[in-house]
């Protein structure tokens, strides 16, 4: 097969987490991303930005296996990947938050970070009915990591709270520290600063960096803040109505005329 | 006063993550265990146990059940009656077909052909949410008491169509049949819920729980954190439709003695389990305790005032026990949409500060 083929990629490159080859994907009609390539290594900050509509999330949608692009090839961790549902996509350690908050409104946030482990615990149905040995201290062992998660977000004094209760802040920490707890080989972050105010937003920017500091966690994160983005991410794609117009660093993509020309328009 | 988490360290997640983490909870719950189990059975008449007790055990299990389905996963089920008849016909089988069996294998493992119809019926929820679904479990309901009522094999081809509850006992204890002593099936009852109880409560606050309830509450961040709804939605139906067949058995071979299909587990039956759940409170285990206590006992109570303490003539007494417990359902769902265990968390909370709110 073409596994020789990335590692030889990997020789002139960082080693490459995951790597969209061509990808093309349509509803109907709709061309909502037009053959676009782009690879993402392992342990840097990534940034998808791009005007309304220019397909960013439906970017993330493939990465997370809700949309089945027509054409294109996804290599994940070296592995050509089929196309798989989304809860096989988790289990290889592909984690996200949602623009809109995504949470389990109904539970408390130790709850919510706890579903995070799904795929790390296995006792079955039978022990679990049980609960008094094996199903416990998985339990217990789980919650221990899931404790630090909520060490690291400072979120210690509201983990039994529901969360349909908190701040709109608050709930992006937590979607946040549900996604970290799966601990992820790879961390998508769809819009996690929008609608924060600016000391929200510092928050939210130390804790990614943190993330990506401590952890190694790659991230791979849409926003719409260019100051936010300029600052924090090792390097930025950059999406147009479906296509790809520019990819580098910071200082590269934002001196790009396409780029510029995409953001602010053309006079015709 | 009495009632404070206050200087309660928890030193480790286990004591944490306790069903009752409140010391003066924890007394109450050994107190309840300690009266139904010891002090009832000694002062329990066979009217207090026949009329009231064995019939709020086993709704109770049955909305525990529905519950679990309806207030856990979040898909909503009118097939409850249907399931109990399985439960029902599948414990008259054992029954008629293995006359040694005890009674507990008999009851469990009617609960678990009742689960294996359930997940069949379950299946359609993959594809169907909310009322649609609602609307499938009903198929359910009615193709189950017409297939248990069709098919003659099921009741043994008996001329009246009827299932007779045969007598069995368990270490020669009489639980089933005309002989048996209402305070033993009480007290098989109470086990059973006991037991039954427990287990809700750990399947819901473990892993499968959570997934069930991250499945209720947004199905498509439930499937990114890696939960498979197939999985999870069939477990669910699975593990409701146990405790409702066990349910379904009780109903039978306890309580009633002798069943029709389509008179005992008609449609009532499901809206019936589905109220209790509601004014109990959707997700919480208490809660269908205290909706199948409104449910079943609340009429009873209603009639011993009216007839026996007005002197009432039973048919008024019977027509305003309908008006008096509908009233109060509207009441309470306008009071507290979420239900009896809602209002008793709320009255905790207070509780916690009082007498000094400030």
């Amino acid at each position: 097969m073409s596994i020789q083929n990335t590692t030889a990629d990997q020789q002139h490159n960082p080693a490459v987490l995951l790597d969209l080859k061509h990808i093309s994907l349509s509803f109907g009609g709709v061309k909502a991303i037009t053959d676009i390539s782009f690879d993402i290594y392992e342990g840097e900050v990534r940034a998808i930005i791009g005007p309304n509509g220019a397909g960013k999330s439906s970017m993330l949608n493939v990465i997370n296996g809700f949309y089945h692009p027509q054409q294109g090839e996804i290599w994940f961790d070296g592995k050509h990947r089929q196309a798989m549902k989304p809860y096989e996509i988790a289990y290889q350690g592909i984690a996200r938050t949602f623009q809109n908050i995504a949470l389990f409104k109904g539970m408390s946030v130790l709850d919510n970070i706890m579903t995070g482990r799904f795929t790390h615990m296995s006792k079955n149905l039978f022990w679990q009915a049980l609960w008094k040995g094996p199903a416990e201290q998985e339990e217990i062992a789980n919650r221990e990591l899931v404790e630090h998660v909520i060490d690291f977000l400072e979120i210690q004094a509201i983990r039994k709270t529901p969360v349909g209760r908190l701040p709109y802040g608050l709930q992006k920490r937590v979607e946040l520290g549900r996604a970290l707890a799966a601990q992820p080989k790879l961390l998508l972050l769809d819009e996690p600063m929008a609608g924060m105010n600016v000391e929200e937003k510092e928050d939210m920017c130390r804790f990614i960096l943190d993330v990506n500091d401590t952890f190694g966690t790659t991230i791979a994160l849409i926003e719409h803040d260019m100051g936010v983005v300029m600052d924090i991410s090792d390097r930025v794609v950059v999406l147009d109505y479906g296509r790809k117009i520019g990819d580098g660093n910071p200082d590269d993509v934002r001196n790009d005329q396409t780029v510029i020309d995409a953001y602010l328009g053309v006079s015709h | 006063m009495f009632y404070r988490e206050s200087g309660d360290f928890k030193k480790t997640y286990q004591d944490d993550s306790q069903t009752f983490p409140i010391k003066f909870d924890r007394r109450r719950y050994y107190v309840v265990m300690a009266i139904a189990f010891l002090v009832l059975p000694m002062f329990m008449t066979d009217y207090f146990a026949n009329a009231m007790m064995i019939p709020f055990l086993v709704w109770a299990i049955a909305a525990l059940g529905l519950n679990i389905l309806v207030g856990y996963c979040g898909q909503l089920s009118l097939g409850t009656g249907g399931f109990m008849a399985v439960g029902a016909y599948a414990t008259y089988k054992l029954m008629t077909s293995f006359p040694g069996m005890d009674m507990f294998s008999v009851v469990l493992l009617s609960g678990f052909v009742t689960a294996l119809v359930g997940m069949i019926f379950g299946l359609p929820s993959l594809r169907i949410k909310g009322f649609y679904l609602a609307v499938a479990t009903l198929a359910a309901q009615f193709f189950l008491v017409w297939l248990l009522n069709k098919v003659p094999w099921f009741y043994n081809y008996s001329a009246s169509g009827q299932i007779t509850a045969p007598e069995r006992s368990i270490f020669g204890i009489i639980i089933t049949g005309p002989h048996a002593s209402p305070i033993t099936g009480y007290l098989f009852c109470l086990i059973l819920a006991v037991g039954l109880a427990w287990v809700a409560r750990n399947l819901t606050r473990g892993r499968l729980g959570r997934s069930w309830m991250a499945i209720r509450d947004m199905d498509i961040a439930a499937e990114i954190i890696g939960v498979n709804p197939l999985m999870a939605k069939l477990s669910a139906f699975a593990v409701s439709s146990f405790f409702v067949g066990v349910a379904g058995s009780l109903f039978f071979s306890v309580y009633l003695g002798a069943a029709e299909v389509t008179e005992a587990f008609s449609i009532n039956v499901s809206f019936a389990v589905l109220f209790m759940v509601i004014i109990g409170g959707l997700g919480s285990i208490f809660g269908s305790f205290v909706g199948a206590a409104f449910m079943v006992l609340m009429p009873v109570l209603l009639k011993n005032i009216l007839v026996g303490g007005f002197g009432w003539p039973t048919d008024l007494a019977a027509h305003l026990e309908f008006i008096i417990v509908g009233a109060l359902i509207v009441i309470f769902l306008i009071v507290e949409p979420h239900g009896l265990a809602q209002m008793a968390r709320v009255l905790k909370e207070k509780l916690r500060l009082w007498p000094f709110p400030h």
